[in-house]
């Protein structure tokens, strides 16, 4: 494959501008109309002409409150935690040169789940603005977890050492989750209980607020991972191989990790620890697109979503009236989908 | 004369035999780690062989002077044994507390969950066990005619559909669990004239989503909440919280009701009077 590249004359290479805007046109149509077929699927059949009636006063029309404040919300936040995990895994992937770093490996999601176990054990119920307690509690565990790493992997102005951050974060995550082992286990029966569903993870939101929260959280981190694709195809190669092709390797990594962590923690406070979705579909992506970060930033962003909604999607039909955590199912279909592509490909 | 003392004798007789008997055979020292059980004994009048009970045993009052040593998943084996039982109750799902008994030589009683004719069927069962039979028979008799006279009163009403809400997150509708088809808490509604949403799902708890409950429509909604999930002072936000489905009608019709008291979540021989609060809580009128 890469021998057939190589031959390849330089000029049948399409220029990156070309090979982004084919990219991105193709994953952003797969990812527009997943976001457009979901809501129109559902455990219960919905008349569309009568959803959109206006006539009909919203508090009587069922088929409108079914399709705005059931699956309206719940692909939304699919579609925006998808997004999120998936381009927050290429970014770990890149930074810390580790083909099965996911968006959890720092330590960011078990912080996150600490602090979600802590109020919904201790049934705590501050709220700020449009964050409830829940969603609060775990953006700032998220926050104290990347903290912590970012304080133990950083020496002052030099490059952050991958192998530390690695260290770091895997050690963090083991003790947050005995902590969170801890915490449920003096917990009683209906606190353990709902606190075990919250990991699974869960779109079903019901309301927009929740997305509201967590949009401009979402929105930064994006934006900072607009500046990162050239730096993280460099990165990859490592830290001395990066500086010398004139990256500013301390900045680079500051931003990748804060920016990571950011999407992380807000995908994770709307809705709970969804496993897989960042690591399989950046690898997903790169099988597809190469290996190019500013292609591959972007298609995971938008493939990610497009996953994750279909995901819920299944989650929330195959069994109905009775749901399958969304975490679930993408273990379920990622797990094998994935292998089956690594054979394929070797 | 001595016809007199003949019979004194005799009766005599008959209280040692009978002590004997529950002395003996039958006289146990038990500790229950299921809360439900626990009630049961006590009901039965097995109370005073019960020397340990579980970490969230709280009903009747005096558990609370007993040991407490655990539950499902943390029972303290040593602390069970230190009380020298002769009978453990524990979960159905602690087959290896149950071999470590068997090692030690003591009786194990396990629960299994299930609908009321599982309840009733388990006092007789702990009636047999520990020499109460007799009164575990006159509770069982006891509970089914409060449970036939609820049946009773709300006969004739409308039986409106019913979403019975046994658990979900405070301060929103997320991770909801409702009761579906099968179990005490499903039966109880249907003898206090509900009919449940979820009566055809074969599970004894069902996670609804949004759309679900949407679709269900349920005219009442009914929350059970233990004491201490929800502060009394929090229950008309938590109500509130349901208008966000505005088309269900038990929003539009303000028939949404928040359901406070341990007794109402327990499988144990208090079911009477939790039916009884459901259906003053369904048909108000049949009650007046």
């Amino acid at each position: 494959m890469n021998e057939a590249v190589a031959l390849k004359p330089a000029h049948a290479i399409a220029p990156i501008r070309t090979r982004l805007a084919v990219t991105v046109l193709g994953f952003g149509t797969l990812a527009v109309v997943t976001c457009l077929i979901a809501p129109l699927v559902g455990s219960t059949h919905i008349s569309l002409a009568r959803a959109f009636d206006r006539s009909i006063p919203f508090a009587e029309n069922v088929d409108a409150q079914i399709f705005f404040v059931a699956r309206l919300p719940r692909v939304l936040s699919g579609a925006l935690v998808g997004a999120a995990l998936a381009a927050a895994g290429v970014v770990f992937q890149a930074l810390l040169r580790n083909p099965l770093a996911t968006p959890f490996t720092l330590g960011v999601s078990a912080g996150a789940s600490l602090g979600a176990m802590l109020v919904i054990i201790f049934g705590l119920t501050v709220s700020v603005g449009p964050f409830s307690a829940v969603p609060l509690a775990s953006f700032a565990g998220a926050a104290v977890a990347t903290a912590i790493v970012y304080w133990l992997a950083t020496p002052y102005r030099k490059a952050m050492s991958t192998a530390v951050l690695l260290l770091a974060g895997v050690t963090l995550n083991s003790f947050f989750s005995a902590l969170i082992m801890f915490v449920q286990y003096v917990a009683d029966f209906a606190q353990a209980y709902r606190a075990a569903r919250w990991l699974m993870g869960d779109l079903d939101v019901g309301t927009f607020q929740p997305i509201v929260a967590a949009l401009p959280l979402v929105v930064i981190a994006f934006a900072l991972f607009a500046l990162l694709p050239s730096a993280l195809n460099v990165l990859s190669l490592g830290p001395d191989a990066a500086a010398t092709r004139g990256v500013d390797v301390v900045k680079a990594q500051r931003i990748a990790f804060f920016s990571a962590s950011l999407a992380t923690s807000a995908a994770v406070s709307l809705a709970g620890p969804i496993g897989f979705v960042g690591i399989v579909v950046p690898h997903l992506v790169r099988l597809m697109v190469g290996v190019d970060h500013r292609i591959v930033l972007p298609a995971s962003a938008l493939f990610g979503a497009a996953f994750l909604v279909a995901c819920d999607l299944g989650a929330r039909t195959v069994l109905a009236p009775v749901e399958i955590p969304v975490g679930v199912v993408t273990a379920l279909i990622g797990g094998p989908f994935f292998l089956w592509l690594l054979v394929r490909r070797s | 004369m001595a016809a007199g003392s003949k019979k004194l004798i005799v009766a005599l007789l008959l209280i040692v035999v009978c002590f004997g008997a529950a002395g003996g055979a039958q006289q146990r020292r038990i500790v229950s780690l299921v809360p439900a059980l626990t009630e049961m004994l006590f009901a039965i009048g097995a109370g005073p062989q019960v020397v340990g009970v579980g970490s969230f045993d709280a009903f009747p009052p005096e558990v609370s002077k007993l040991p407490k040593v655990g539950a499902l998943l943390d029972p303290d084996t040593e602390r069970i044994l230190s009380l020298r039982p002769t009978l453990v109750i524990i979960y159905g799902s602690q087959t290896s507390l149950q071999d470590q008994f068997a090692r030690a030589g003591i009786g194990t009683y396990l629960y299994r969950h299930g609908g009321i004719a599982t309840i009733f069927q388990t006092m007789r069962e702990l009636g047999d066990t520990t020499g109460t039979r007799a009164q575990a028979d006159r509770v069982v008799r006891d509970l089914e005619s409060r449970l036939q006279a609820v049946r009773a009163r709300v006969r004739d009403r409308p039986k409106p559909r019913v979403l019975l809400v046994i658990d979900r997150q405070p301060k929103t509708l997320r991770g909801i669990y409702a009761s579906g088809g099968r179990g005490f808490l499903h039966e109880m509604l249907e003898i206090a004239g509900g009919r449940n949403v979820f009566a055809d799902v074969d599970r004894e708890s069902v996670q609804p989503s949004h759309e679900t409950l949407i679709a269900r429509a349920p005219e009442v909604i009914i929350e059970l909440q233990a004491e201490g999930m929800i502060a009394p002072a929090d229950a008309g936000g938590e109500k509130a919280l349901w208008s966000t489905m505005s088309s269900l009608p038990a929003v539009r019709t303000g028939r949404v009701h928040v359901l406070t008291g341990q007794y109402l979540v327990v499988p144990g021989p208090r079911l009477a009077q939790a039916a009884e609060t459901l259906a003053r809580t369904l048909h108000a009128e049949a009650f007046r």
